[in-house]
């Protein structure tokens, strides 16, 4: 029994010390990505093709699932709001959510779900085939010419997707809410004029998604990078890219939401 | 300051290198002149490619010193590392190509990244590259579309794109059928005369590399076991170099993993898990 105590406690510390060197080493990793950064976005180019790779091709899922999410959302909102006698507000309360909260933060689950395995499996691959020990040997900095093109091609390609997320949830909820329930068209825009703030709504939800892609890049290259060169190395890789990047934008989304709407 | 004819391209001495408790090497001596083919042959896992990162400075001697052209690796910083990396060659075991570029901005990438050369001058260079490894016409082609032996020409000529006075190749025969190895064979002798080059070349191919090296290096025991021209190998007496050229099944060499007596192992009982 004691024993087992013993194990367990053994274990625990093991997993503390694990995880705080693993987070030590994503620190370093992080400063080097940024120091990298001056050559990543002289050769922009790079950053333009990655950002077709990963942005571009995201468009389609992002596009549709941005729908279907104003859809339900004016469903929903439309069941609450005319129990108040309130259905006008239809469009405000679509808008905000959207731009505040789910525009961001869905892009960002999608993202890593769409994108982030994609270039945590890419890297792993390149690391397993040699590839990135081919380039070292050439001379070539791996950091600067694969993982900073990516990263930054994430960076920026968040907000933009996310804008897209939340116009297109916007257009679904007007959809279900003015053509098919039959709300005022004038007041489902109008109020929605009336109501969304460039800097208090649009631009914080830029901001956060800006942080996401940030987050959710980095947390991509990382494991990419120092994916155990095997393929079950690779996978778990990818899969822990997703699980992390997902966990760390719901966690950051809380940091950010109170302290942007506090009081 | 120019370095010498006659002095070694590489010198290692008393290199120590392990990972964790298990120690690779201690106390390799070894020199290389400029200009000689070198086989570096040995049992799988012995560290024949580990030794190639320490001379590219991928990796650092924990012990002694790993000196390329009279400069010791292990002091680098990442700019001078990067800046001897440009002298030199390295043909991974795979070919390490890049599968989204195609061959010829394979080629064409330490150009790129190297130089600040006009498009029209990396052209020319990039096909006279793939002219020496004989594979022009394959420039628009993709990684994926190529053979084991024709992927490994091309890494050839990325690897010697720049020139480099020593190129390093990881087991460039391995998985090839016969036509393909004796064709590599005669590139790595030809290339390392044409440009007067270096080459170690890591490898089980006993065979071909008698017929190109001026030297073969046998790996054992974590140290240089042996160090004989190709004439010295055929006829030595050594019994463990005899059972590496003879690739026979009786030796010095166990054919058993360590392991308690069979009828020990037998009769224990079964370990609960």
């Amino acid at each position: 029994m004691q024993r087992l105590a013993l194990d367990a406690f053994a274990d625990l510390g093991a997993f503390a010390i694990d995880g705080i060197g693993r987070l030590g080493r994503a620190a370093l990793f992080f400063l080097r990505v940024l120091g990298a950064s001056a050559a990543v976005l002289r050769r922009f180019r790079l950053v333009t093709v990655e950002m077709l790779s990963s942005g571009v091709r995201s468009v389609l899922i992002i596009v549709v699932s941005g729908i279907f999410v104003g859809m339900v959302l004016a469903v929903q909102g439309y069941e609450v709001l005319q129990r108040f006698g309130a259905s006008e507000s239809l469009g405000v309360l679509v808008a905000l959510s959207l731009m505040r909260e789910l525009g961001p933060v869905v892009t960002a689950l999608l993202f890593a779900g769409r994108a982030g395995s994609a270039i945590a499996a890419e890297i792993g691959l390149m690391r397993a085939t040699d590839q990135i020990s081919a380039m070292e040997m050439m001379a070539v900095d791996p950091v600067a010419r694969v993982v900073g093109p990516r990263f930054y091609g994430a960076v920026f390609s968040m907000p933009l997707l996310s804008a897209m997320f939340s116009v297109m949830g916007i257009v679904g909820a007007w959809l279900i809410g003015v053509r098919l329930i039959g709300i005022d068209d004038g007041a489902f825009w109008s109020q929605m004029q009336a109501a969304v703030d460039v800097r208090h709504d649009i631009l914080n939800g830029l901001f956060k998604s800006l942080v996401f892609g940030v987050a959710a890049g980095f947390i991509a290259v990382f494991e990419g990078f120092h994916a155990v060169p095997t393929a079950r190395g690779v996978s778990s890789a990818t899969t822990r890219t997703v699980v992390v990047s997902s966990l760390t934008v719901l966690f950051l989304d809380f940091i950010m939401t109170a302290w942007m709407f506090r009081g | 300051m120019p370095a010498s004819a006659t002095e070694p391209l590489i010198d290692l001495k008393g290199v120590r290198f392990g990972h964790g408790s298990r120690t690779i090497f201690d106390g390799v001596d070894l020199s290389i002149r400029r200009g000689q083919v070198v086989a570096l042959i040995g049992s799988s896992g012995v560290g024949k490619t580990t030794l190639l990162r320490l001379i590219g400075g991928q990796i650092r001697a924990q012990k002694g010193s790993v000196r390329v052209a009279g400069v010791n690796v292990g002091e680098l910083d990442r700019k001078g590392l990067y800046a001897l990396r440009r002298r030199m060659g390295m043909l991974f075991q795979q070919g390490a190509l890049f599968t989204d570029l195609s061959v010829f901005e394979n080629v064409a990438f330490p150009y790129r990244e190297n130089t600040a050369l006009p498009e029209a001058l990396i052209r020319t260079l990039v096909l006279m590259k793939l002219q020496t490894v004989g594979l022009r016409g394959a420039a628009e082609v993709m990684p994926s579309e190529l053979s084991g032996g024709m992927a490994r020409r091309v890494a050839l000529a990325r690897a010697i794109a720049l020139d480099p006075m020593l190129m390093m190749y990881d087991e460039p025969f391995t998985g090839l059928d016969p036509i393909s190895v004796g064709m590599i064979g005669r590139l790595i002798r030809r290339i390392n005369d044409a440009f007067g080059m270096t080459s170690i070349v890591v490898t089980h191919d006993l065979n071909e590399s008698l017929l190109i090296a001026d030297r073969v290096i046998l790996l054992a025991e974590k140290r240089v076991y042996a160090d004989l021209t190709p004439a010295e190998l055929r006829s030595t007496d050594d019994p463990f170099v005899r059972q590496f050229v003879d690739g026979a099944f009786e030796g010095p060499v166990p054919f058993h993993y360590p392991a308690p007596p069979l009828v020990e192992d037998l009769y224990r009982a079964a370990p609960r898990s």
